[in-house]
C-alpha cells in the first residue's frame, strides 16, 4: 500500500497548494497505481482490446472512485470503525450499479462489451485502497484531489496499453460515439495482395501485461527513485 | 456531544439508515432508466434475429429492418397451436404480439411448458426463402444464456444461429457470442427424436451432421446451449409436424 499521507493543516490552503499538487501528481508516475503498486491489473488485461472501451472504463473507475472518496471522507467521522470496510464495500458497490445501469441505458453496445468487468469494478483495488488509506483519514478536498490523481494513473495506462494495442492488433483507433476508424489502406493487408498483417497476439490479453511491463521498463530506468538495489 | 463509534447500538443504527439511503437511491435510478434498457434491449433482440437468418443490422436500424425481413410472429402453444399472430411494425406497449413474451422470464419462472406460449419468428431470407427462428433460452456456468436458431423451410435444417450470454467467463464461456461459434451451425440437422441436437466435447466426427464441437474450456456454457436447443426444439416439434402434415395433404 502507499504511503498515507494525511493532511492535516488548521489553516487554509490554496487549491493548488504544494500539497495538493503532490496528491494530484505522485499517483500519475511516483506512485502509480497500476505501474508501480500493482494494483487493478485484472481490469487493465482485459479491456485495453479498444480504445474506446478503455475510455468508458477509465471515465466509470474515475467516477466511482471520486464520489467513493467524497462520501467516505464526508462520512469518515460517522463511520463505525468495526463496520467500516463493509461501509465501503457498500458504498463503492451502489456506485458501481448506478454506472452499471446508466451505460446499459444510454451505452448499451459499450455496457455489453465491458460485460462483468463494470461489476468488477467493485473489486477494483485501487478504489478500496484509496478509500481505506486517504478518504477515511482525510478531509473531503484533499481527497477529490486524491481520487483524481489515482484515478488519472489508471486511465493513462490504460489509455496507452489500449492504443498501442487496437493499433497493432486491429490496425485501427475507436473512441467512444465515433466508432472504428480503420486508417491503414485495406491493400495493404495480405488477404488483398499487401505486405502488412495485424499482430493477433496483441488483441490477447497477455500482450497487455507484456505493454504494461514495457511501461513499468521505461518508467523505472528514467526515475532513479524507483530503482530498487 | 462526542459519538461512541463503537457502540453496538451505534454501529447497528448505521447500518440501518446506510441499507435504507442506498436501497432507495439504487431502486430509483433503476427505475428511472428502465423505459431506456427496455428499448435498447428489444433493439438488440430484432438485431439478434436478423443475425440469426444471417442479416447484419444496427441498433438504430433494427426497427426499420426488421418488419422487412421478419414476416410474421406467430405464438404458440406446447401442443402447437397457433395462439396468437401479428406482423408488420413491433409495437412495445401490445401485451398480443409475440415479440413481447419474455422467453427468459418464462425460463426463470419454472412453469410447465403447457402453461406457457411459445414465440415463432417466420422470415424471408435474402434469397426470398422461409426461415423459421426459435428463441431458445438456457443456463451457462454463472448465469443465463439464450440465442435465436433459424431453420430453413424444410424445419429440420439450421440455417443459421446467434448466442448470447449474460456473465459467462470472457475468453471461454463467453465465445457462444461469437460468430466463429455460431457459424459452425449452419447446414447442421436435428434428429428426428430428442437429442435433437448435441454439443460434442472432444472427438465429434466431421461427416456427424447432428452436432457441432463444444468451445474449449466453456464446457458447461456448451452444454447449456446443447440443452436449450434441445429442449426448445421438441416443443416446438409439434407445430413443426402439424405443419408439415397439413402442407403434405
Amino acid at each position: 500500500m502507499s504511503t498515507d499521507n494525511s493532511v492535516a493543516t488548521p489553516k487554509r490552503e490554496s487549491l493548488f497548494s504544494k500539497k495538493n499538487r503532490k496528491l494530484l501528481k505522485d499517483p500519475l508516475s511516483d506512485s502509480n497505481p497500476i505501474t508501480i503498486q500493482v494494483l487493478g491489473i485484472c481490469s487493465a488485461l482485459a479491456i485495453t482490446v479498444q480504445l474506446q472501451q478503455a475510455v468508458i472504463m477509465s471515465l466509470s473507475v474515475l467516477f466511482v472512485m471520486i464520489s467513493g472518496n467524497v462520501i467516505v471522507s464526508l462520512l469518515r467521522n460517522l463511520i463505525p470503525d468495526r463496520i467500516r470496510i463493509i461501509v465501503q464495500l457498500v458504498i463503492v458497490a451502489s456506485l458501481v450499479i448506478i454506472v452499471d445501469e446508466v451505460l446499459k441505458a444510454y451505452q448499451p453496445d459499450i455496457s455489453e462489451k465491458l460485460s462483468v468487468f463494470v461489476g468488477l469494478i467493485i473489486t477494483n483495488c485501487i478504489i478500496m485502497g484509496r478509500l481505506e488509506a486517504f478518504a477515511l483519514a482525510n478531509k473531503p478536498g484533499p481527497s477529490v484531489f486524491d481520487a483524481i490523481g489515482n484515478g488519472m494513473g489508471y486511465a493513462w495506462v490504460l489509455l496507452v496499453v489500449s492504443i498501442v494495442r487496437e493499433i497493432f492488433g486491429s490496425g485501427a483507433i475507436s473512441l467512444p460515439g465515433m466508432g472504428q476508424v480503420k486508417f491503414l489502406p485495406q491493400d495493404w493487408f495480405v488477404s488483398s495482395g499487401g505486405f502488412y498483417e495485424n499482430n493477433n497476439l496483441m488483441i490477447l490479453p497477455p500482450m497487455a501485461l507484456v505493454v504494461v511491463g514495457i511501461i513499468i521498463w521505461i518508467q523505472r530506468s528514467r526515475n532513479e527513485a524507483l530503482i530498487e538495489d | 456531544m462526542a459519538i461512541n463509534k463503537n457502540n453496538t447500538g451505534y454501529t447497528f443504527l448505521f447500518s440501518i439508515i446506510m441499507v435504507l439511503i442506498v436501497g432507495t437511491a439504487l431502486a430509483y435510478t433503476s427505475l428511472s432508466l428502465k423505459p431506456l434498457q427496455k428499448k435498447n434491449a428489444a433493439d438488440k433482440k430484432m438485431v439478434d434475429i436478423l443475425g440469426a437468418i444471417g442479416v447484419t443490422t444496427s441498433r438504430e436500424n433494427a426497427k426499420t429492418d426488421f418488419p422487412i425481413y421478419v414476416k410474421e410472429r406467430l405464438s404458440i402453444n406446447s401442443e402447437g397451436n397457433v395462439l396468437n399472430s401479428s406482423s408488420g411494425n413491433v409495437d412495445p406497449a401490445d401485451s398480443a404480439d409475440p415479440f413481447n413474451l419474455d422467453v427468459k422470464k418464462d425460463y426463470r419462472s419454472k412453469k410447465p411448458a403447457s402453461e406457457l406460449s411459445f414465440p415463432l419468428y417466420v422470415c424471408e431470407s435474402d434469397p426470398g426463402e422461409t426461415v423459421y427462428v426459435i428463441p431458445v433460452v438456457g443456463s451457462g456456468l454463472w448465469g443465463p444464456i439464450w440465442g435465436f436458431v433459424a431453420l430453413e423451410s424444410d424445419m429440420n435444417t439450421i440455417y443459421g444461429a446467434k448466442f448470447d450470454h449474460k456473465t459467462e467467463t470472457p475468453g471461454l464461456g463467453a465465445e457462444i457470442k461469437d460468430n466463429e461459434f455460431s457459424d459452425k451451425f449452419k447446414g447442421q440437422k436435428l434428429r428426428e427424436a430428442s437429442p435433437y441436437f448435441t454439443i460434442i466435447k472432444g472427438g465429434r466426427k466431421i461427416e456427424d451432421l447432428h452436432s457441432v464441437d463444444g468451445i474449449t474450456g466453456g464446457t458447461i456454457t456448451s452444454v447449456g446451449v446443447g440443452e436449450m436447443i434441445d429442449r426448445t426444439i421438441s416443443i416446438y416439434q409439434h407445430y413443426f409436424e402439424s405443419e408439415t402434415n397439413s402442407s403434405e395433404q
